[in-house]
């Protein structure tokens, strides 16, 4: 019941694909996709793109060089972080700072 | 390696050690007087956290073999307040924020000592050329130079 | 517009003594260099003087038979530790490669590598044994410069660690590529006014920091060990040392000693898993202290960089396209700052059409560790210097260019996130009304003189940080953090606490604890501390708070919500007159329930980005190129500042590092692929002679995402700098400087050139 629940509010959010992994959506620069968290995100995207996943995860993991932004925000959790409705998704280079 | 007999004024207070020939002012002060208050920075007299004032002037502790201090009046860090009371750089040093780490401050405030002591009056010019031989990385120098500034007015009474 | 807002805060925004100041002002302060031990012995390292060779053996007897020397090893003595990624943080690092960076197993790969370390009962000793230590290298050809190292004919510095773009494995010396790509590239440059296209080159620096690196390690029978050391992160230390040497991090308490400069560069470790191999292989404390020689050659320098930077503007000064590519070195082992070098290169303009490529590229030099705002500053160094260019041609004021295109609240960064709240107008807007800007320039008799303006940006960071606060019975606290203090952090800590408990900053005492003293806590870095470690302090303070109010509830006999607290006094609401101040409550406490204690643990969201307006006058001696600087003027908005003393002096600091990158500051490579000039004679920072007063404007857009509106202040100052004086020699002098130095050899020669 609670599962069914969470399937029907999970809204739509819009993910934009690095332009290394375009070749994989066969140019597209953006897509939507379904999932509330970044792990449901790219299951989703592995669905409509296959080898994407492989792309971006590495050991169960987000791989080493990349971070995901979710909103505007860099996503403390990882692949764990939940992704609210109407979201925009980046996949951006992980950095630290001096 | 023999060790020799070296007698020294060390803050004021005479002060007797054994060292080996080839140790550094530096390396007595710290390793065999166990005053860590001066800094190593390089050992190649280039960035002045080791400095010290002997017999007046400032001088880089590194550059120093400890059997040359024989006879010499040395001034560190830890010979700056006066017991309980801050040296006037040392608290103008705080008012100003002129620290962020911390190395270079022992080197710097010792320097800018024998600066006041011989000149009490510096210009902003005369304060950053006797200070050209301490390396600060933190701070741009800015609140350093003000400090000094701050503590000769102090201390000229103004 | 006033550049300051009026605070409503009673602590905050004021200027106390730092709570570490009076045993920095002393010499009582201790760092890692001087900690001493019983039975203490000291440990020195042989490092291979060649660029790029395989080790075919090591002998060590002759050292291990010298009096006085009770250990050698090598990076037999280590775990041979597998490939692969970790966590560290919110960063990933590659235990592998850390492990050999410290001591290198089959391969050197720079000038300076460790292939072996001896310790002895004195530093004189050990040195002496190193040079009974035999080393049998095949010396192979080394490249250095990232244009060479990514030719197909290059030597190879890793086999079998490169991936093409289609993620397929490929012998290759680029570890990394970086792509941004939107909107249309050709098109924008089509709808340009005019177009600047410019490549530039910037040498390696150093971070520069006075205390050369240091460890003190004793290992105990029962497998617990202790690490000493000046470290911008004890945890980060820890869990680094424990993946080099395969052990449990639990089983290694890291001590952070007081730490002089870090930058960046005391992220990574060096001798601490070697101290501790020699103090479990002697069964004494081990101390290890780096020489400046060693710091320069062997330390994570930033990288030198090859960059073409492209932009395009219409005639009303808006940019139509940026096409940007950068090579970064990553030193011997992958990892140079070039995503953020691409993520913040184009970053403080609204532009809709932009392809950026970056490289991380290996090199024979040392492992590249991140450097204040790490990859911006050479980034900035391309962008902004081509930006004067374009708004030159089109006769615009170069304020009023970057007023036209600035980033606001909504705009798209180049990686692709949208921003939050930030202040790089008011930045620029501040800087157009500067004393400084609306001053004539000075004249200097027989040089040329010029102004020069350059912008920057810096994230910032969040990142993990946990916070206890207590209170003492005499009505003051103490708050115990995990968090190195490089400058200044204890006190603003202090501060935050302060402002919340009602209490002034003295009345807090600020304790940086060891890793089993206080919960996970990532390092100094990002410009994190007083954003996330203040954070955890402001809801530990807040969690002290509310258990004070139930304390004074129940002292009272009402409930907790009849109970308000304002400017250190408890008041009941129902019971009217009834009140009862912090300390009056703090004697209190044994009687109403026992101490209190509050903590918090934050991974924050929220991080405010920093932007940065820079001035600068220049004098030009166009006989000899050399540079001085005339005047210098910083606006930041820095959110919130705490203690604006400390916020000024993260500027000042910046300004004058990116100073030195401009002018000065660059490693030297002989042809033999030695560094010829590991020293602070050679390798020039600048001194106190080489400066003014450094002018600094805060602006204070507080940042909505931290409860007191702080947004990380230490990063972006070093970013403008040396764009800035490029623009303003170009002023000066008509001459576009594009190669970092812009050291007085350098200049004359362009000089030279420009007028035939």
């Amino acid at each position: 019941m609670h599962a069914l629940l969470l399937l029907h509010t999970v809204s739509m959010t819009t993910v934009f694909i690095p332009s290394l992994l375009r070749k994989l959506t066969g140019g597209k620069d953006r897509t939507t996709a379904r999932g509330a968290t970044v792990r449901e995100i790219i299951e989703d995207l592995e669905r409509q793109f296959p080898g994407f996943r492989d792309r971006v995860i590495e050991n169960g993991d987000l791989t080493g060089s990349i971070a995901v932004s979710v909103n505007g925000e860099i996503s403390a959790e990882g692949l764990h972080e939940a992704v609210p409705d109407e979201s925009e998704i980046h996949f951006v280079p992980a950095i630290g700072g001096g | 390696m023999k060790k020799v007999h070296v007698q020294i004024t060390l803050n004021g207070e005479e002060t007797e050690f054994l060292c080996e020939p080839r140790q550094s002012l530096l390396e007595v002060l710290r390793d065999v007087l166990g005053y860590t208050g001066t800094k190593e920075g390089c050992l190649t007299g280039d960035c002045g956290a080791c400095s010290v004032i002997m017999d007046g002037r400032p001088i880089d502790s590194c550059l120093v073999l400890g059997i040359e201090a024989e006879g010499k009046e040395i001034t560190t860090v830890e010979g700056l307040a006066d017991g309980d009371t801050l040296h006037p750089l040392q608290k103008k040093f705080l008012e100003h924020a002129a620290l962020q780490c911390g190395i270079c401050t022992p080197g710097f405030l010792v320097t800018s000592k024998a600066l006041l002591d011989r000149n009490p009056n510096p210009t902003e010019h005369e304060i950053r050329y006797a200070l050209a031989g301490n390396l600060c990385r933190c701070t741009g120098y800015d609140k350093i130079v003000r400090a000094v500034q701050d503590a000769a007015s102090q201390m000229q009474g103004r | 517009m006033a550049a300051r807002q009026e605070h409503k805060f009673k602590v905050i925004g004021t200027r106390p003594i730092r709570h570490d100041g009076v045993d920095k002002v002393t010499g009582r302060a201790q760092y890692g260099a001087d900690i001493d031990l019983a039975g203490l012995l000291h440990g020195k390292t042989l490092r291979s003087s060649h660029a790029h060779a395989n080790i075919k053996s090591i002998d060590t007897s002759a050292a291990e038979a010298l009096s006085g020397v009770k250990a050698v090893i090598t990076a037999q003595d280590f775990p041979n530790i597998e490939p692969g990624m970790a966590q560290m943080g919110e960063l990933p690092v590659n235990p592998q490669h850390m492990s050999l960076n410290c001591i290198a197993r089959d391969k050197v790969l720079y000038d300076g590598h460790v292939v072996a370390a001896v310790v002895a009962t004195s530093p004189h000793i050990a040195e002496e044994a190193l040079k009974l230590i035999k080393v049998d290298y095949e010396v192979l050809p080394h490249v250095q410069n990232v244009m060479d190292a990514m030719n197909d004919d290059a030597p190879i510095l890793l086999p079998g660690l490169g991936k093409g773009d289609d993620g397929e494995p490929k012998d290759t010396n680029v570890a990394n590529h970086v792509q941004f790509e939107r909107g249309d590239i050709a098109a924008g440059f089509a709808a340009a006014e005019v177009i600047v296209e410019r490549e530039f080159d910037t040498s390696m620096v150093h971070q520069g920091y006075i205390e050369p690196h240091n460890s003190v390690a004793q290992y105990s029978s029962d497998g617990q060990s202790t690490i000493w050391v000046s470290t911008q992160g004890a945890f980060t230390a820890r869990d680094q040392t424990a993946m080099v040497l395969d052990m449990p991090a639990s089983k290694i308490k890291v001590v952070p000693a007081e730490i002089g400069g870090g930058f960046g560069g005391k992220i990574p470790i060096y001798f601490e898993p070697i101290s501790l191999i020699l103090s479990k292989k002697t069964g004494k404390p081990v101390k290890m202290v780096m020489s400046r020689a060693e710091v320069l050659k062997a330390t994570g320098p930033t990288p030198g960089s090859h960059i073409r930077v492209k932009m395009g503007a219409d005639k009303d000064g808006k940019i139509t396209a940026a096409e940007v590519w950068m090579a970064y070195e990553a030193g011997g082992f992958p990892g140079s700052p070039v995503g953020a070098g691409c993520m913040t290169i184009i970053t403080p303009y609204d532009i809709e059409n932009l392809k950026i490529d970056g490289y991380d590229v290996l090199v024979n030099k040392p492992k590249t560790a991140a450097y204040r705002a790490p990859g911006s500053t050479n980034a900035a160094m391309g962008s902004e210097t081509v930006i004067d260019e374009l708004a030159e041609k089109l006769g615009i004021d170069p304020l009023e260019f970057r007023r036209i295109n600035g980033a606001k609240e909504g705009t798209a960064q180049a990686a692709g996130p949208k921003f939050g709240r930030i202040g790089y107008l008011e930045t620029v807007e501040a800087a157009k009304t500067s004393d400084h800007f609306k001053s004539e320039l000075p004249q200097v008799e027989g040089r040329r003189v010029g102004r020069g303006v350059a912008s920057g940006f810096w994230f910032n960071a969040g990142f993990q940080s946990s916070a206890t606060v207590a209170i003492n019975s005499d009505g003051t606290a103490n708050v115990v953090t995990g968090s190195i203090d490089i400058g200044g952090t204890r006190a603003s800590c202090a501060m935050i606490a302060a402002e919340v408990l009602g209490l002034t900053a003295e009345e807090v005492h600020p304790v940086v604890a060891d890793t089993e003293s206080i919960g996970h806590t990532d390092m100094t870095g990002g410009s994190r501390v007083t954003f996330a470690t203040g954070t955890a302090v402001y809801d530990a303070a807040q969690d002290v708070l509310s258990q004070l109010k139930e304390r004074a509830a129940k002292s009272w006999k009402v409930e907790t919500d009849q109970v308000t607290f304002q400017d250190g006094v408890f008041t009941c609401t129902t019971n009217g007159n009834e009140s009862m101040t912090l300390k009056e409550l703090s004697g209190k406490l044994p009687r109403t329930g026992g101490p209190v204690m509050g903590r918090a643990s934050v991974n924050p969201r929220g991080v405010g980005p920093a932007f940065a307006t820079h001035v600068v006058d220049v004098a030009v001696d166009e006989e000899t190129g050399k540079v001085d600087i005339l005047r210098y003027t910083a606006v930041q908005d820095v959110g919130t500042a705490i203690h604006p003393s400390y916020v000024e002096g993260q500027m000042q600091g910046g300004v004058a590092q990116g100073i030195g990158w401009a002018l000065n500051e660059e490693y030297v490579y002989g042809d033999d692929g030695r560094l010829q000039n590991a020293g602070f004679l050679d390798y020039r920072m600048p001194t106190c002679l080489d400066l003014p007063m450094i002018e600094t404007v805060l602006v204070e857009v507080p940042n909505p995402g931290h409860p007191v509106g702080v947004r990380g202040v230490g990063e972006v100052p070093i970013i403008p700098p040396p764009a800035a004086i490029a623009n303003a020699i170009y002023s000066a002098t008509g001459v576009r400087m594009a190669d970092l130095p812009m050291s007085p050899p350098r200049l004359c020669k362009a000089i030279l050139e420009k007028n035939g």
